[in-house]
């Protein structure tokens, strides 16, 4: 599956298919600071991923000072 | 996995409840934190005259959605930073966001109205990039809350910033900065009430909020926050979460109920005579207010371009 991640934009090659706790574990990001989205829609982490899939990893932490 | 309440199929499994929902009963999960962080910390009313601090990022674009969808008056307030592409991206989320809805944003260039921007800033001041940042913004929330007659003034932090914060300041035994980080700031010596609703819900769910209310938001990360203290706190926060569910929520919701009245007499600020700013009348403890010294040395400073601040070094 084609998946793509942020900070920065980049695109890798995964083999699938995968669920989406799986996929994450494989990249060593933690679901609790992370999205995955498919085709526009939020999947949850026992979600089956096919290998044709294309999925976005967003982070969702920002950090700075108000 | 099915969703707690219709057992249709869920978009996304919330740990820290132990529960799964589909996406419109995520948004009323949501709705349901924010109202109870509203009722039970007294952040405002239906007659209240809302300002949001908006960034154009997740947090701050969801809260205003929130408000607006739970039947608040809420206008925004965006600030330009002039840290490169970044900010004026982060701008143009922002406009997006209230022209599509037909929302008044009120918007503030620290270029264009004070001669100045985050970088140069940072360089003039010799201040770590985020204090400068954070001292410009609050200053500029403050006195636009204040001119504006608005009667609360909304910032999008979230529980993972609260905890972030909590634990950076446990860490040092920070008392006078632990007692007044509450949810609710009351108006006081010329400042406007502040408000943060959003301190029930984690980032993950803010961000999760936008994706499926399809608001567009700035993903990228500030280029000048990375790598800084803060992020460094949410990170450790995380590890733990990952493995004991709920600890973030516990550490922040139970500081602020056993804790932070504890303290109370330690809070920064409330013995201390403030009077008007010579040159822009804020509340000051000196003659001339820090901003005002800050304005006064950055624009004086050729400017300073971002790539000059990015990379400087991991503690901010």
């Amino acid at each position: 599956m084609k998946v793509l991640l942020r900070n920065p934009r980049r695109e890798l090659e995964i083999d699938g298919p995968r669920r989406v706790h799986a996929l994450l574990a494989h990249l060593e990001l933690n679901r609790e600071s992370h999205l995955v989205i498919r085709n526009g829609t939020l999947v949850a982490s026992d979600e089956l991923l096919a290998a044709d899939d294309t999925v976005e990893i967003r982070p969702v932490i920002s950090g700075g000072a108000w | 996995m099915k969703c707690r309440v219709c057992r249709q199929a869920a978009i996304i499994d919330v740990p820290r409840h132990n529960a799964n929902f589909c996406g419109p009963h995520f948004l009323d999960m949501c709705r349901r934190q924010v109202i109870k962080a509203i009722d039970d910390y007294d952040m405002m009313t239906k007659d209240d005259r809302i300002l949001v601090a908006v960034s154009g990022g997740k947090d701050s674009l969801a809260v205003w959605d929130m408000l607006i969808d739970l039947g608040y008056q809420a206008d925004g307030l965006y600030v330009g930073l002039g840290i490169g592409e970044y900010s004026d991206i982060s701008g143009e989320y922002a406009k997006a966001f209230a022209d599509e809805r037909g929302l008044t944003l009120i918007t503030v260039s620290l270029r264009d109205d004070y001669g100045y921007d985050v970088p140069t800033a940072t360089v003039a001041s010799r201040r770590v990039p985020c204090s400068a940042c954070g001292m410009s913004k609050r200053h500029i929330f403050d006195k636009a809350a204040i001119d504006g007659g608005y009667t609360v003034l909304v910032t999008g932090h979230n529980l993972d910033d609260e905890a972030a914060v909590l634990y950076g300041n446990t860490l040092r035994w920070e008392l006078e900065y632990l007692a007044r980080q509450l949810p609710v700031l009351p108006a006081r010596n010329g400042f406007p009430k502040k408000v943060k609703p959003l301190v029930r819900l984690s980032e993950r769910e803010m961000a999760a909020w936008c994706v499926v209310r399809g608001i567009d938001y700035l993903v990228e990360e500030c280029p000048i926050a990375a790598g800084n203290k803060h992020l460094g706190f949410k990170e450790a926060l995380n590890k733990i979460e990952a493995d004991s569910p709920g600890t973030k929520t516990a550490f922040y919701l139970n500081f602020v109920e056993k804790v932070a009245p504890l303290l109370a007499s330690y809070a920064l600020g409330d013995d201390v005579t403030l009077q008007p700013c010579t040159r822009c009348g804020s509340p000051t403890t000196a003659e001339v207010c820090a901003f005002c010294n800050l304005v006064e040395k950055s624009a004086a400073h050729e400017p300073v371009p971002v790539e000059l601040i990015t990379g400087r070094g991991r503690r901010r």
